[in-house]
């Protein structure tokens, strides 16, 4: 489960007390124009802002700055699971049956960029077909480009952008392969991760890692045979599960774990318990046959269910709160990365270091601390001053 | 600070529209493209124009690649200008056009906002470069 985990990115969906009113709020005079006209509603601006994001364009801080106070009404639903296994055509048909429902949706859906080129085929439109004409879905391909931890950083703030803009649900469609897809899902309120049928034994799903990041499963494809077979052997994953949360225990969750034989789930590997009185989630196993859009009412249904004991339990709140740690850790780290960097280029790059490491007269630990020291003693200084 | 430096990457949708069910040759130029290093988003058979608008504006594309065999060109393609117009974003996407286009048409297909057409027999190298060396600047 993710839920409250420390390693998760930050996000844009809290229900914070700061959100800040939507369009229709009093021009701002400091506002870039670029983001009082996503505010206003112009898919043109919305689109050219995720670009900037994505391209790190020189502004692209300021103006995720800017869209953070907007923040925090959508709904952050993130999809998972093997290629192939029918995610770009469940979140057609869920993006549609919002839309029958009133509200709006933005998708975001990532597909693997090529390592040695860069370049990528970006394919997942081609199934949003229940979606054509109509501009309240925002689609939107990204390419998982190579940059470390860059990907996360981008979906997050691709996802304040759809947040400020306005939509109701937003989806972050994502191959579940590899720390950067897991660490994209984590992003999200409710993860889904889609399970096909016949996609191998109870070892492989154990493999995959899903079990942990799931708050509800579905068996897409459920008229293939092998399909029960899959479901029970996932409901089976999961009681074992409970088994381990009863007699383990191992978070002080004592009040709140169940008895190892029920249906029950708890949010045992969680750091933040739940709020008393409220039943730990257990995620459910939905079946669908996605291209028919059979199973997708009850999927709602039950994502609507963890959304509200989201809120119950207290988690919305606490997710987005380790959220926003790690997000600004994660900033920090790469600004601290960037300072070093530019305080190497001005002391005349790395090579006289490496010379002399090469010809064994320093070490690289103590030409790291010679780098450093400069700073650390600067950051000691001010400390120490305020 | 290199986080603030771009890491820019052309963005291309290649857009078979109408009814015109042959795909091969857009299969060929995405790969293509894709091998040149852009990120190409393919639409699918079978759009209509307002589709193909849609997706090129959702997806912010520099370059935006029509593929029509079917002759419907006079037709579809200023319908996709009037849209591209529409957004705002006529101005800043490099607009191809692939297929077979009669020499007759061609002026009317540039009047209409395209940049460039491609016929048969068009290297690709020389689609590449063409798109490197034109895809608009984006402010």
């Amino acid at each position: 489960m993710t839920n409250g985990d420390e390693g998760a990115p930050a996000d844009s969906d809290a229900s914070d007390s700061d959100s800040a009113p939507g369009p229709g709020a009093d021009p701002d005079p400091d506002l870039d124009p670029l983001i009082a006209d996503l505010l206003d509603g112009e898919h043109r601006a919305l689109a050219r802002t995720i670009t900037k994001i994505e391209n790190r364009s020189a502004g692209y801080r300021e103006l995720v700055s800017q869209l953070h106070a907007h923040t925090g009404d959508a709904d952050v639903i993130g999809i998972t699971g093997s290629p192939g296994a029918g995610k770009s055509t469940l979140v057609d048909k869920l993006a549609a049956t919002y839309r029958e429902a009133g509200l709006t949706v933005g998708v975001i859906a990532i597909d693997p960029a090529s390592p040695f080129t860069g370049g990528a085929v970006l394919g997942d439109r081609i199934r949003m077909a229940s979606n054509v004409g109509d501009m309240d879905v925002f689609f939107r391909s990204m390419s998982a480009r190579g940059t470390l931890g860059g990907l996360s950083t981008a979906t997050t703030d691709a996802v304040k952008a759809l947040d400020a803009f306005g939509k109701d649900k937003v989806i972050v469609e994502t191959v579940g392969a590899g720390q950067n897809e897991v660490d994209i899902v984590r992003t999200a309120d409710t993860v889904v991760v889609l399970v096909p049928p016949g996609s191998g034994d109870d070892v492989q799903m154990l493999k995959a890692g899903i079990l942990e990041i799931a708050d509800l499963f579905v068996v897409n494809k459920a008229d293939l045979d092998g399909a029960d077979r899959t479901v029970s052997e996932l409901r089976e994953m999961l009681q074992l599960r409970d088994g381990e949360a009863g007699t383990g225990g191992h978070h002080g969750f004592e009040e709140t774990t169940v008895d190892a034989g029920s249906e029950r789930t708890g949010e045992s590997s969680d750091t933040t318990p739940d709020a008393p009185g409220v039943e730990p989630w257990d995620p459910p196993i939905v079946e669908t046959v996605a291209n028919r859009g059979e199973g997708i009412d009850d999927l709602i249904a039950a994502m609507d269910d963890h959304r509200a004991y989201l809120v119950e339990s207290g988690q919305l709140e606490s997710k987005a709160r380790t959220r926003y740690a790690e997000e600004i850790r994660t900033l920090l780290r790469e600004d601290t990365r960037e300072l070093l960097a530019e305080e190497i280029d001005a002391r005349g790059g790395l090579d006289e270091h490496v010379d002399a490491v090469l010809r064994r007269e320093t070490d690289p630990y103590a030409v790291a601390e010679a780098v450093l020291e400069p700073l650390a003693d600067c950051v000691a200084e001010r400390r120490e001053r305020d | 600070m290199s986080a603030e430096q771009g890491q820019r990457q052309i963005r291309c949708l290649v857009a078979k529209v109408g009814l015109d069910g042959h795909d091969r040759g857009a299969h060929v130029i995405a790969r293509a493209l894709r091998d040149a290093g852009f990120e190409v988003i393919y639409s699918g058979l079978h759009r209509s124009p307002d589709e193909v608008v849609q997706a090129a504006v959702q997806e912010d594309v520099d370059v935006l690649g029509i593929s029509i065999l079917s002759g419907a060109h006079n037709t579809l393609v200023p319908r996709i200008m009037d849209g591209l117009a529409e957004y705002g974003a006529r101005e800043d996407t490099l607009v191809l056009v692939g297929g077979i286009i009669p020499d007759d048409d061609t002026d009317r297909l540039r009047e209409a906002g395209v940049a460039e057409i491609f016929g048969p027999g068009a290297s690709m190298d020389e689609m590449i470069d063409y798109i490197e060396t034109n895809a608009p600047e984006r402010r």
